[in-house]
């Protein structure tokens, strides 16, 4: 009886974020879907229910499939990348002792700096006649102007920001293994490399793979980095998702299509979250 | 690996963090005439004039009250709230718990452009649009996954003999969270606020789509959108960056145990 009250109390103290969570994201979501299924652009006036009309314009519009497939090479080559440089910053890192905290400390910068900030540094360096970047190199490459180029320059600034993420996950992970295989290995007399790939890389497999997942989400939703850098350009070579729900709400005015781009990208995202969720249950299994 | 290689190799991973910061930070002191043009790499001589008109500036000292307004206000709300979610999963041992969580754990992997379209409809039909309670309101809610999670972790670490003794010393449920749990939780309130006032100070979507004039404009939307419509003005967006930059590099580096504690609890313990 006592519990049983205890635990109806205990209710009310998740009212607050139930609340929140409700007004924010809850009502948003079935509102968006409502949305969808209108026309209702500022500019024309009223909105108009046309059902499942904006759906079968997505599907017939070259200019979202161009965006889905920036957004799947923005996601794939930024997640690879930092993968890679973020275990060769992990190994050389996590056994570090003297200077760690210094150490630690400027491995998180990129991360900390807002992006919208770090998208104007990075635009500074990318200048064409005044960058550092074509100067230091002696070319004078128009980074953000070229259709080839831009896309890559977009790629190198998130691989810059989020490197220190997938580093630090993957430190956290190596200093899970446990020191005796390292012992038991340099006994059994395995060096460098056969260490890494028989106890290290297993090892850290799952945690390799929780931060692929958890940055391939967030790479898929990439706004600030490309609304600062290119804005979409140069002709709509780094439009992703993202940018493209936003200019079609906020420069196209037009509410109907862009909410149904946005459930559709809602859609993308959550088959992504779900793989995550089977990769949790399928680890703790 | 020899010790020479490896500070080689350090040097490089650290050179390459700080690289595009480093360079704002130069182009921002160095002269005018000596901008826009390369080399010289260095400036010849320092040049506090870029600083001086950004702080001249009454939009951007608008900016950065905005910025700390809301990052403030966000954390604490996001807390309180959180603290009292996590301690009902946590403490209360309110059935579900794993259920709640996983959905907390789905609202952080929500790409946010999906609710901008009603959330900004929405604000301006109850005349909210353009106001920081739009934005702290916004970023609260955005935040309680962060929140509630490191939290419902730390509660979890404390020994449930805590929670029972003050129960028995008369003490109410609220009472033993707010005497007896929270005391004792500086640590991980300390690492959940810190991570939520990096997010509200970065945030940029949201803080693009709902605001319209400097009345709620925050630091990145004002560095992103710097006024200049043909000659865009370098100098001040560097000492601009600089200045945006510092609080969350000084909080990086004199908690980078605690933040980095808070970013990997979840990916590694699962």
């Amino acid at each position: 009886m006592r519990t049983e009250r205890g635990r109806e109390r205990a209710g009310w103290y998740l009212v607050p974020a139930g609340a929140l969570l409700c007004v924010v994201v809850l009502f948003p979501m079935v509102y968006v879907g409502w949305l969808s299924l209108e026309r209702w652009s500022l500019l024309e006036g009223p909105a108009r229910w046309i059902g499942l009309d904006n759906y079968l314009r997505v599907a017939s519009d070259g200019r979202f499939w161009n965006a889905l497939g920036n957004t799947v090479y923005f996601t794939v080559v930024s997640v690879l990348a930092e993968l890679a440089l973020g275990l060769a910053i992990a190994l050389l890192l996590h056994r570090q002792g003297r200077g760690r905290a210094l150490l630690y400390g400027v491995v998180l910068l990129p991360w900390a700096v807002p992006t919208a900030v770090s998208a104007r540094m990075w635009e500074w360096m990318y200048n064409t006649e005044i960058g550092v970047i074509n100067y230091l190199i002696g070319v004078e490459v128009n980074w953000l102007g070229s259709p080839g180029w831009a896309m890559h320059a977009a790629i190198a600034m998130d691989v810059w920001k989020s490197t220190p993420f997938v580093a630090l996950l993957l430190i956290a992970g190596l200093q899970g293994i446990p020191g005796d295989l390292y012992r038991a290995a340099a006994v059994d007399g395995a060096r460098g490399a056969m260490v890494l790939r028989t106890i290290t890389l297993p090892l850290l497999a799952p945690v390799m793979l929780v931060a692929v997942v958890f940055r391939a989400i967030d790479a898929f939703r990439v706004f600030d980095t490309i609304y600062v850098l290119t804005g979409g350009g140069p002709a709509d070579s780094t439009e992703t998702l993202s940018i493209y729900v936003y200019r079609t709400l906020f420069h196209s005015l037009e509410f109907g299509y862009g909410s149904a781009l946005a459930v559709v990208t809602l859609g993308c995202a959550a088959l992504l979250t779900m793989a995550y969720v089977r990769l949790l249950t399928w680890r703790t299994q | 690996m020899s010790a020479a290689t490896r500070f080689v190799l350090l040097a490089v991973v650290a050179l390459y963090c700080v690289a595009p910061f480093l360079w704002q930070l130069i182009s921002s002191l160095k002269p005018a005439g000596e901008l826009l043009a390369l080399p010289p790499l260095l400036p010849t001589r320092m040049s506090f004039a870029h600083y001086a008109a950004v702080f001249g500036d009454h939009a951007f000292a608008r900016m950065i009250a905005n910025s700390v307004i809301v990052a403030t206000a966000t954390t604490m709300l996001s807390l309180a709230v959180g603290a009292l979610a996590a301690f009902a999963l946590s403490v209360l041992r309110l059935p579900h718990r794993t259920a709640m969580l996983g959905m907390l754990l789905a609202v952080s992997m929500f790409p946010p452009i999906a609710t901008v379209s009603p959330l900004f409809l929405l604000l301006n039909a109850v005349g909210l649009r353009d106001t920081l309670f739009a934005l702290i309101l916004t970023y609260t809610t955005f935040s309680l996954p962060l929140s509630v999670w490191l939290l419902a972790r730390f509660f979890d670490q404390l020994p449930r003999e805590l929670y029972v003794a003050a129960r028995a010393d008369g003490c109410t449920a609220f009472g033993a969270l707010r005497r007896v749990i929270l005391p004792l939780s500086t640590p991980g309130l300390l690492a959940a606020g810190l991570l939520v006032f990096v997010f509200c100070w970065n945030e940029f979507l949201f803080a693009l789509s709902f605001t319209a004039t400097q009345a709620s404009r925050t630091i990145p939307v004002g560095i992103a959108l710097f006024p200049g419509l043909h000659e865009i003005p370098y100098g001040e967006i560097a000492a601009a960056s600089v200045v945006a930059t510092l609080p969350v590099v000084a909080l990086a580096f004199a908690f980078q145990r605690r933040i980095f504690d808070g970013l990997t609890a979840g990916a590694v313990k699962g």
